[in-house]
């Protein structure tokens, strides 16, 4: 089964990714900053991590780049959802290893759409 | 909204569009057109039918035409054809001459996210600079938005990955712009798909998708034939998820374990 780790300090975004996620057939666990999320990593790799920048005790892009040292380049599929929407930001996440972006706010098609360009979508919904 | 208002503007739009309004849309007429209504400061739809069927009402009945339109887009919609797209154009590329350029025809275009998408795939291919897209819709303002070729954070981010987003995007004021260089290689212009094609020209490969869906049987089939008459012998017709030529045309084939992709049947000279 797919799983994904959803990253982020606000309670309402998680459920909110929880609830889109699982309706799309995902097994969801959830951390609330960067350190949770690689503790929860190092317990389980996720096939995907759902991964939010700005959060308190370790922000996502330390994550991120703590992860891609430990966990190598392409697992787990690390994909950013953030309020950080400037060109700038989405290269330096690019650069540091992550292979999606979601610009926040987002909606259930946005999500969709990126999980299918990850390949992460089985085909009958494409 | 009386039974001679809907029909009016339905048959209006069947005329002009080939598009279908079935007694069950009725509701949507009046979100849809209430902008216009409003503008031109008419209380009712039995107000607006009135004046579509007074004389000199052209240009009136055109703009109730395009707000009957449904411009729905995204970048690499259902991503299948895209990558048979990627196939199959260096195929084509090889079969023509090195100078030659590669036509594809993304017929309704709406905003224009498919020609771009088709511009981004030549590009991955290094066809760019022999690429020509053309794109036609009806309605001009979608039209005029394809041009601009600047796109909501919304929309680009609906299929389109953010690869090509930072390779072929710039960021402005909080939208994007389509690069120089995909620009150049796509062309839009206003035209009805009911209309004569032949000033269109040849195309090596037709996008034709989620437009037929609102026509009725004998306006797909016309539609379908007058594609045929425009693309290349050894091109390729992708149609929407919910389309199909089957029963509508001989004129184009499945292509065998590809869904939305067809060929054109060729047919043989006549004897003498
Ligand atoms: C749902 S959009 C499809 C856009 C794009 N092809 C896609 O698949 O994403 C349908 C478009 O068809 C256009 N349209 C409807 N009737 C038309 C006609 N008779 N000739 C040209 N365009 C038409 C509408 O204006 C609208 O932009």
């Amino acid at each position: 089964m797919l799983d994904c780790l959803v990253v982020d300090d606000s309670r309402t975004v998680r459920r909110a990714a929880r609830r889109m996620l699982e309706a799309r057939g995902f097994a969801v666990r959830e951390a609330e900053d960067g350190q949770q999320a690689l503790d929860a990593c190092r317990a389980a790799l996720p096939k995907l991590v759902l991964l939010d920048w700005n959060m308190p005790v370790m922000d996502g892009i330390t994550f991120l780049r703590h992860a891609r040292k430990e966990f190598g380049p392409d697992e787990p599929q690390i994909m950013l959802c953030t309020t950080e929407s400037d060109f700038s930001r989405i290269v330096t996440a690019l650069e540091s290893g992550a292979q999606e972006y979601i610009m926040k706010p987002f909606d259930d098609e946005i999500l969709a759409g990126k999980l299918e360009v990850l390949g992460l979508l089985p085909d009958e919904a494409a | 909204m009386s039974g001679a208002a809907f029909e009016t503007i339905a048959s209006l739009v069947r005329t002009r569009a080939g598009i279908v309004l079935g007694a069950d849309k009725a509701y949507m007429l009046d979100t849809r057109l209430g902008g216009l209504m409003r503008e031109l400061s008419l209380a009712s739809l039995d107000a607006l039918a009135a004046k579509l069927r007074a004389p000199g009402s052209e240009r009136l009945a055109a703009a109730v035409t395009e707000a009957l339109t449904t411009n729905e887009s995204f970048f690499f919609r259902d991503g299948k054809p895209f990558e048979h797209l990627k196939r199959v154009l260096p195929r084509i590329a090889a079969a023509r001459g090195p100078a030659q350029k590669l036509r594809i025809f993304s017929a309704a275009c709406s905003t224009g996210q498919e020609a771009y998408s088709i511009a981004m795939v030549a590009e991955q291919l290094g066809l760019l600079p022999r690429l020509e897209v053309l794109g036609t819709d009806l309605s001009q303002e979608v039209v005029r938005r394809a041009r601009e070729g600047v796109y909501s954070q919304f929309e680009v981010q609906r299929g389109l990955p953010v690869q090509m987003l930072v390779k072929h995007f710039k960021q402005e004021a909080g939208q994007w712009r389509v690069s120089p260089a995909l620009r150049a290689g796509v062309r839009f212009e206003t035209g009805n798909l009911l209309a004569d094609l032949r000033h269109l020209g040849n195309f090596d490969v037709i996008f034709c998708r989620n437009v037929l869906i609102y026509f009725d049987a004998p306006t797909k089939s016309r539609v379908l034939s007058a594609l045929a008459d425009r693309l290349a012998p050894d091109g390729v017709l992708y149609l929407g998820g919910a389309e199909t030529v089957l029963g509508l045309t001989e004129r184009f084939t499945i292509i065998e374990g590809e869904r939305g992709v067809y060929a054109p049947v060729v047919r043989m000279a006549a004897a003498g």
